[in-house]
């Protein structure tokens, strides 16, 4: 049967981790390959780094970084943060990337989606959306979910399975550092509106929230940061707690 | 030494990388006489069939690849370009393995993307407890189950997820990516 996932993300800026690891006795807890390394030793079923960084330096060291990522990691990963064009897409995946993640630049240019998904295959394109309920719909935000699109969520993930993505990243920014459990009745939504996986993000703050999201959605992952960064939920107990809740994971 | 096919797919890094990590130098060519003389040979790829297929003729590597006597080893699509005609493109493949690449209906998401357990028939690929492992898919494409299944996957329907005969091996999921058992299956391929 098909497993779900369990998705640690890691932000990454100037090739190093943002907010590092607290509970690893690592000496360098901004080490991203390392991180990566125990993570993958320790359930993760992939994972997803974003990066952050401002400045073109800071982009060539996130090339060199996915390709030390790549020699070390034994599972799929994805990158994702400021891919603008098909050769930016290009480094990354050429440097051992598995799939990389579209999100501002996405809805700038639906035509990106496309263009990746012809070069390297759907697998290859995640769409990142982020999404927030204004009153009664949850629409479409940007530029780190500050700007309004006036899209519906729906309509855009519809629309970006259309152009070619292979999978959707939804993250509710009313969820998001809350602690308080995924926006279940709108990802769940999505996923029931489109035929490629769904991975959630956004809110995760126990295990309980993770059992919430497979029992009641549809979704094919759920994706978190802190509660595993700061290890308030490790994944392998993670992984024991669902596995008595029928839920399969590996 | 092992020569790693290279054609216009995806995620021959990975699979350089895991074999690196294993210990064993590869080198990534789509020269004929290395691949003909390379003790091992993996055909690895994530793509479109009918344009890897186009690259391969251009190469000649379509009969190069087919007469091939040492273990090969096909990954992902490269375990469906040896299957005799893919949907994807309506593509005329290898040929090795006696059956059709469909596509899957969307009865569950497509592709099926993600860890999933196998039915082990009887490979060498498996030694070491692999039989209960779970490894990592990613395609929109399968090939039935067949007489050269040696594993079979089920998500919306039987599939092979790999398949044996003579000399040639092929894998539906991601070896390269699919943790410690996918290493061990990748050092059962390079200690046969």
């Amino acid at each position: 049967m098909l497993k779900k996932r369990i998705i640690p993300c890691l932000d990454i800026k100037d090739g190093r981790v943002v907010k590092g690891v607290q509970f690893l006795a690592l000496k360098d807890a901004g080490n991203p390959v390392a991180l990566a390394s125990f993570y993958s030793k320790n359930g993760a079923d992939e994972l997803v780094f974003l990066d952050i960084s401002a400045t073109l330096e800071g982009r060539k060291t996130l090339v060199d970084l996915v390709t030390r990522l790549s020699k070390e990691i034994n599972i799929p990963f994805t990158v994702g943060g400021g891919i603008q064009s098909v050769e930016d897409a290009q480094l990354l995946l050429q440097s051992g990337a598995d799939k990389v993640s579209l999100n501002s630049a996405a809805v700038a240019n639906p035509k990106l989606i496309t263009q990746i998904a012809e070069a390297f295959g759907s697998q290859s394109v995640v769409v990142a959306i982020d999404i927030k309920k204004v009153e009664n719909d949850w629409y479409v935000f940007i530029k780190g979910g500050t700007e309004s699109t006036g899209i519906l969520a729906i309509d855009w993930a519809q629309k970006a399975e259309a152009l070619g993505a292979g999978e959707l990243l939804i993250t509710s920014m009313n969820n998001d550092g809350a602690k308080d459990g995924f926006a279940l009745e709108i990802t769940n939504a999505i996923s029931q509106a489109v035929s490629i996986p769904v991975i959630a993000s956004g809110g995760a703050g126990s295990a309980n929230d993770f059992i919430d999201l497979f029992t009641k959605t549809e979704v094919s992952a759920g994706l978190a940061a802190s509660i595993f960064h700061f290890n308030e939920v490790s994944i392998p107990d993670l992984k024991t707690l669902l596995k008595t809740r029928n839920i399969p994971v590996r | 030494m092992i020569a790693i096919i290279k054609y216009n797919a995806g995620n021959i890094t990975s699979v350089q990388n895991a074999l690196e990590r294993l210990g064993y130098s590869s080198i990534v060519t789509d020269e004929p006489k290395l691949i003909q003389q390379a003790e091992k040979v993996i055909f690895p790829g994530v793509g479109e069939a009918s344009t890897a297929m186009q690259y391969l003729k251009e190469k000649g590597l379509d009969e190069v690849i087919k007469n091939l006597k040492q273990p090969v080893l096909g990954i992902c699509l490269g375990q469906q370009l040896l299957c005799t005609f893919s949907e994807e493109g309506n593509t005329e493949c290898l040929g090795i393995f006696d059956v059709r690449v469909k596509k899957f209906e969307p009865r569950l998401k497509v592709p099926h993307m993600g860890w999933n357990t196998l039915e082990v028939q009887n490979s060498e690929l498996y030694n070491g407890n692999l039989n209960d492992e779970n490894f990592y898919f990613v395609h929109s494409y399968y090939a039935d189950v067949c007489t050269d299944t040696s594993a079979v996957c089920d998500y919306i329907l039987p599939f092979s997820a790999s398949m044996q005969k003579d000399n040639f091996y092929a894998t539906q999921f991601h070896p390269e990516k699919s943790s410690l058992a996918g290493e061990q299956l990748l050092l059962n391929f390079l200690q046969l």
